[in-house]
C-alpha cells in the first residue's frame, strides 16, 4: 500500500476544514432565532411589548394602488412601478392626536388622512379637507409626502412628493387645505421620491428639498423613448436633478440648489437632515439608488458633498432609506441605510453608518457587527424605543415585489444588470416580468437594541408577521398611551397600523415642542435627555426614512425607575433650552423661550 | 494524488514551474511574469479610482496577502521551495475583484481555499482547477448567505470596457492565447442569439452578460490559464466552445453563475481527458520503444 505522507493529510484536512468554515461561520453567527409568534402575553414577558396589527379595527381599509404608466412599459411595468405606497403622521387639526396621511398612485386614486378620534379608530377625511383627489390624470401620481408649517401659522402644510407635478399645500387651520403650488413657484414636474422640510439656513423659515429620481423631462405616462432606465446600476448619473426651495417668507419659494453647492443626478430614493457636524446648521444626507450616498455637510448654509472624506459614500449599492438614531446614547447621531441582500445572488448588506470618536466627522460601516445589516430587499426604517427599556430599536419592512412564488426574476435581473450602459439603459432590452416575483414575500424585521452593541430581529415573536411589499414606515404614539406604534405602508398592499402594547414597568417621556424664533414646527430641534447616568439624542424631523415622517413629538423610552436629569432642547435658532424636573410618562409641550 | 514536488514533474507531462500555476498565470509561462500581476493591478486602480470598484481596499488587501501568505507556506512545504507570488497576488486580487460581500472573513477564505485547492486536489502531481475559480464557485456554494459574486459594476459604460478588452487582448495575444479568448467570445454571442430564440427576450438582454465587468476577468485570466488549460490550440478552443456551451445550458436553466460554473466542470474534465490520452500515448511510446529495443537485442 501507498504511504501517505503526515503532510498531506494535515493538507486534506485543512482544505476540508476551509470548505467547512462558511457552514461554522452561519450557525456560530446566526443569533437565538426568537421563534414564531408565541402571542402577546408571552412577547410582552420576553421583550417587554408585543404588537398588534389592528388597521381594520382602526377603521383603516385602505389598499395602496400601484401606478400604470406608459405601454412601452408593461414587460417590466412592476419594476418601474414599484414606488408610491407611503405613510407619514401629522397632527394637522392640532388636537394633540397623531393623524395619518398615506398616498396613492394609480392615475385617478385617492390619498387619505385619516384622523384620529382619540378612541383607537380612525376617519378619513381626505376628501372633504381637499387633499384627496391629487392624483388626477395629466398630473402624474403621488409618491410621497412631508409635514411641515413653513407659514408658522401653527398648523402643518402637506408637501406632495410626486412622479408629476409636485404640490404644496397650505392647511387652513385644520379645516382645509388650499393648493399654492404654483404662487410658491414649484417646478411644473419632478419624479421624485424623496423631500424633507428643514431650516437649513437658520432663518426661522422651513426650507424644502426635493430629490428627483427620474429626469425631470421624463413623463412616465408617454415616454418619446423607452431609454429612461439608469445608465449603471452602481454608478448612475443620469437621474433626477436636486431642488433646494428656499423659504422667502411671503408664500413664495426660490429654487437654490446650484447657489447652495448642492449638484447631483444621482438617482435618490431617500433624504434626512440634521446636525451632523455640530455647526449648529442641519446637514443633508441622501440614500441614492444605483450609486453611492451623499452627505452634503452645511456650511452656514452652504454646502459641500463630503461622502467620500467621511467614509458613507465610497461603496454603491441600492439606498433606500435615510434615518437617524443615537443608537448608542453617546449623544451623536447613527445612520441607517437600506440596500439590498439576497442570499446567493446579491449581497450589498444594509448600512448602519456609527459616527467614530474624534473631531473629524468619519463614519464606519457597523451593520454587520451589530447585526443590522440583512433585511433582505430592504425599503423604509425607523429607529424608536419599542419597549420603552431606554435603547433605540430598529424596525424595517422589505419585500420587492411579490408575484409568484415559484417563478423568479433574479436571473434576469442579474443578466442585464451587469451589462454595458447602452443595454440596461434602455427598458425594451430589459426580459418582461411575466409575473414572477423578485425578492417578494420577505419577513420584516424589527431588531431590538440590547444596549451592548447587539440587535436582535424579535419581529415574528412580538407580532410583526406580515409579508407585503412593504415602502414606508412611520412611528407615532396614536393611542398616546406612551408608546410607539409602527405604521407600515405596503406597495399594492395593505396600510397596516401595528399598535404597540408596552409592558408597565418600563416608563417613558414624550415632548412637543414649538419653535418661535426658529420654524414653528420646531423641525431640526434637538433634545438630549439624560437620566440615570444615560444620555439620548433625538430631533424632530422632516422628514426620514423611506417617503415617511414620523410624528414630530419625541418619545423617549426610560426602562424601569427612572431617576430623570434633564433635558436639553437645542432650537434650531441656537437657544439652549434646559428643562428640570422632569417627571415620566408625561408629554411636555415646550415653547421655544423669546 | 499524489506528492506534488519532486513526482510532479516526473509523472506530469508538462514541466512549468508549480509555483507560478494560479489563475492567470498564462503570461507569466510565456512573457514577463511581472507583466500580468502589472496589468490586474492596473484594471483594478483605474476601476477603482474612476468608480470605487471595490468594497474596500482593505478587503481586497486581505484576499491578495492571504493568497500570497497561503502559497509561501504550502509552496515551501510542499514543492520544498518559496515559490514565486505573482501567481497568488494574481488569484487574490481575482478574489478581491470578483468577490462581493460586506464582510472580512470571505476575502480571507476564498483566497485561502483557491490556493490550498492547488495542492490539495492534484491528478497525478498536477491541480487541475483554476483556482480562482475553484475558491469562488465553493464560496458562492458554500456561502451564499455571505457572498456573492460581481455581477454590477465598473460603470457600465464603454470606455472602461474598450480599454480593459483592448489591455487584455495584447496581453494574452502575447501569450499565444488570444484564440482561446476570441473562440469562447464567438460561442457566446452565437449562442445568446439562440437563446433569445428559444426563451423570447431581447438578444440584447442575452447579449448583456459578456458586456460586463465580470467577464472580463473570466475571459482573459480564467480560461486562459495555462496550468489548467490544455495544450494544443486545438484542444483548447474545444475546452473554450465546451464551457460556452455549457454555460448556454446552465443560463437556459437560469443560473446566474452560469460561466464560472461552467468552467468549473470543463477545466478540470478537459485536463483529464488530454492526460488519459497522454498516458496512452505514453504507454504505446513505451511499448514501441520496448519492441524496438527486443528487436535491436534479436
Amino acid at each position: 500500500m501507498k504511504k501517505i505522507p503526515i503532510a498531506r493529510i494535515l493538507l486534506t484536512l485543512f482544505f476540508a476544514a476551509l470548505l467547512a468554515t462558511p457552514w461554522m461561520v452561519r450557525h456560530l453567527s446566526s443569533p437565538a432565532k426568537p421563534g414564531t409568534n408565541a402571542g402577546a402575553q408571552a412577547a410582552l414577558d420576553r421583550y417587554g411589548f408585543s404588537l398588534q396589527e389592528v388597521s381594520h379595527a382602526a377603521g383603516v381599509d385602505f389598499v395602496h394602488q400601484a401606478p400604470t404608466l406608459d405601454t412601452k412599459l408593461d414587460g417590466i411595468m412592476p419594476e418601474i412601478a414599484s414606488m408610491g405606497a407611503s405613510v407619514s403622521i401629522v397632527d394637522y387639526d392640532r388636537d394633540g392626536w397623531p393623524d395619518i396621511y398615506v398616498t396613492n398612485s394609480a392615475i385617478g386614486s385617492k390619498n387619505h388622512l385619516y384622523h384620529n378620534n382619540h378612541d383607537g379608530t380612525f376617519t378619513d377625511v381626505a376628501d372633504e379637507l381637499g387633499i384627496a383627489d391629487v392624483n388626477q390624470p395629466g398630473t402624474g401620481v403621488s409618491m410621497g409626502a412631508v409635514w411641515g408649517d413653513y407659514d408658522n401659522d401653527g398648523y402643518e402644510d402637506l408637501f406632495l412628493i410626486k412622479w408629476g407635478k409636485p404640490e404644496l399645500f397650505h392647511n387652513d387651520q385644520g379645516k382645509h387645505f388650499t393648493r399654492v403650488s404654483d404662487q410658491a413657484g414649484l417646478p411644473p414636474w419632478i419624479n421624485a421620491n424623496a423631500a424633507v422640510w428643514f431650516d437649513f439656513d437658520r432663518d426661522g423659515k422651513l426650507d424644502l428639498f426635493v430629490a428627483g429620481y427620474y429626469p425631470e423631462d421624463l413623463d412616465l405616462w408617454h415616454l418619446r423613448s423607452t431609454r429612461m432606465m439608469p445608465d449603471s446600476f452602481e454608478y448612475a448619473k443620469n437621474g433626477g436633478r436636486k431642488y433646494l426651495f428656499r423659504n422667502l417668507g411671503n408664500g413664495r419659494f426660490e429654487e437654490v440648489s446650484a447657489k447652495a453647492g448642492i449638484d447631483s443626478r444621482r438617482w435618490a430614493l431617500a433624504c434626512a437632515a440634521a446636525d451632523l457636524s455640530g455647526t449648529g446648521y442641519p446637514d443633508l444626507f441622501i440614500a441614492n439608488d444605483y450609486g453611492v450616498s451623499e452627505l452634503y455637510i452645511n456650511d452656514h448654509g452652504h454646502f459641500h458633498e463630503a461622502g467620500k472624506e467621511t467614509g458613507v459614500g465610497f461603496a454603491p449599492k441600492s439606498g433606500m432609506n435615510a434615518s437617524f438614531g443615537d443608537i448608542f446614547n453617546q449623544g451623536r447621531f447613527s445612520i441607517y441605510v437600506s440596500n439590498i441582500s439576497e442570499e446567493g445572488v446579491l449581497i450589498q448588506g444594509n448600512n448602519l453608518w456609527v459616527p467614530q470618536a474624534g473631531t473629524v466627522l468619519k463614519y464606519e460601516n457597523m451593520a454587520r457587527e451589530l447585526g443590522v445589516e440583512l433585511g433582505g430587499w430592504s425599503f423604509g426604517a425607523q429607529f424608536g424605543d419599542f419597549n420603552n427599556d431606554g435603547n433605540l430599536d430598529l424596525y424595517l419592512t422589505n419585500g420587492y415585489i411579490s408575484l409568484d412564488r415559484q417563478r423568479s426574476y433574479w436571473y434576469d435581473f442579474a443578466k442585464v444588470a451587469g451589462g454595458n450602459s447602452s443595454i440596461i439603459g434602455d427598458a425594451q432590452n430589459w426580459p418582461a416580468f411575466n409575473g414572477r416575483s423578485l425578492s417578494g414575500y420577505q419577513q420584516k424585521r424589527l431588531w431590538l437594541n440590547d444596549g451592548e452593541g447587539k440587535f436582535v430581529d424579535v419581529a415574528q415573536a412580538v407580532g410583526a408577521t406580515d409579508i407585503y411589499d412593504g415602502r414606508s414606515v412611520a412611528l407615532a404614539d396614536l393611542w398616546n398611551s406612551g408608546a410607539l406604534d409602527i405604521i407600515v405602508a405596503n406597495q399594492r398592499g395593505p396600510l397596516l397600523i401595528y399598535k404597540n402594547t408596552v409592558a408597565p414597568d418600563n416608563r417613558w417621556i414624550e415632548f412637543s415642542l414649538e419653535g418661535t424664533k426658529s420654524n414653528r414646527s420646531a423641525i431640526g430641534a434637538e433634545i438630549a435627555l439624560y437620566w440615570d447616568g444615560k444620555e439620548q439624542l433625538q430631533q424632530v424631523s422632516g422628514g426620514s426614512g423611506f417617503a415617511s415622517q414620523n410624528d414630530r413629538r419625541v418619545h423617549f423610552g426610560l426602562g424601569k425607575n427612572p431617576r430623570i436629569e434633564k433635558a436639553v432642547i437645542h432650537w434650531p435658532s441656537g437657544t439652549i433650552q434646559t428643562l428640570d424636573s422632569l417627571s415620566p410618562d408625561r408629554l411636555y409641550t415646550v415653547k421655544e423661550p423669546r | 494524488m499524489s506528492r506534488p514536488a519532486t513526482q510532479a514533474n516526473q509523472t506530469s507531462p508538462r514541466t512549468a514551474p508549480e509555483s507560478r500555476s494560479a489563475g492567470g498565470t498564462a503570461l507569466a509561462d510565456r512573457i514577463n511574469p511581472f507583466l500580468p500581476p502589472i496589468f490586474i493591478t492596473l484594471i483594478l486602480l483605474v476601476g477603482n479610482l474612476s468608480f470605487g470598484i471595490l468594497e474596500s481596499y482593505s478587503k481586497t488587501l486581505l484576499a491578495i496577502a492571504t493568497a500570497i501568505a497561503a502559497e509561501m507556506v504550502m509552496g515551501r512545504i510542499f514543492l520544498r521551495k518559496w515559490p514565486h507570488p505573482a501567481s497568488a497576488y494574481i488569484t487574490g486580487i481575482s478574489v478581491g475583484i470578483l468577490l462581493r460581500s460586506p464582510a472580512y472573513w470571505p476575502y480571507g477564505l476564498c483566497s485561502a481555499i483557491s490556493i490550498t485547492s492547488k495542492y490539495a486536489l492534484r491528478f497525478r502531481g498536477r491541480h487541475i482547477w483554476n483556482p480562482s475559480n475553484f475558491g469562488i464557485c465553493a464560496m458562492l456554494v458554500l456561502a451564499s448567505q455571505a457572498v456573492a459574486s460581481l455581477s454590477i459594476q465598473w460603470g457600465n459604460n464603454f470606455a472602461s470596457l474598450i480599454v480593459i478588452w483592448v489591455l487584455g487582448a495584447v496581453i494574452v495575444w502575447r501569450a499565444r492565447r488570444l484564440h482561446i479568448t476570441l473562440t469562447y467570445v464567438t460561442c457566446f454571442i452565437a449562442l445568446s442569439f439562440l437563446r433569445a430564440q428559444i426563451v423570447g427576450d431581447p438578444w440584447q438582454a442575452e447579449i448583456s452578460p459578456i458586456t460586463g465587468p465580470m467577464y472580463q476577468l473570466f475571459i482573459f485570466f480564467m480560461i486562459t490559464d495555462p496550468k489548467t488549460t490544455v495544450r494544443s490550440r486545438i484542444g483548447q478552443s474545444v475546452v473554450a466552445v465546451a464551457i460556452a456551451v455549457l454555460e448556454f445550458f446552465f443560463r437556459l436553466n437560469s443560473c446566474i453563475y452560469a460561466p464560472l460554473y461552467a468552467l468549473f466542470w470543463v477545466g478540470p474534465a478537459a485536463l483529464l481527458i488530454e492526460m488519459a490520452i497522454d498516458s496512452r500515448r505514453k504507454r504505446l511510446v513505451d511499448a514501441d520503444t520496448v519492441f524496438e529495443q527486443r528487436a535491436a537485442r534479436a
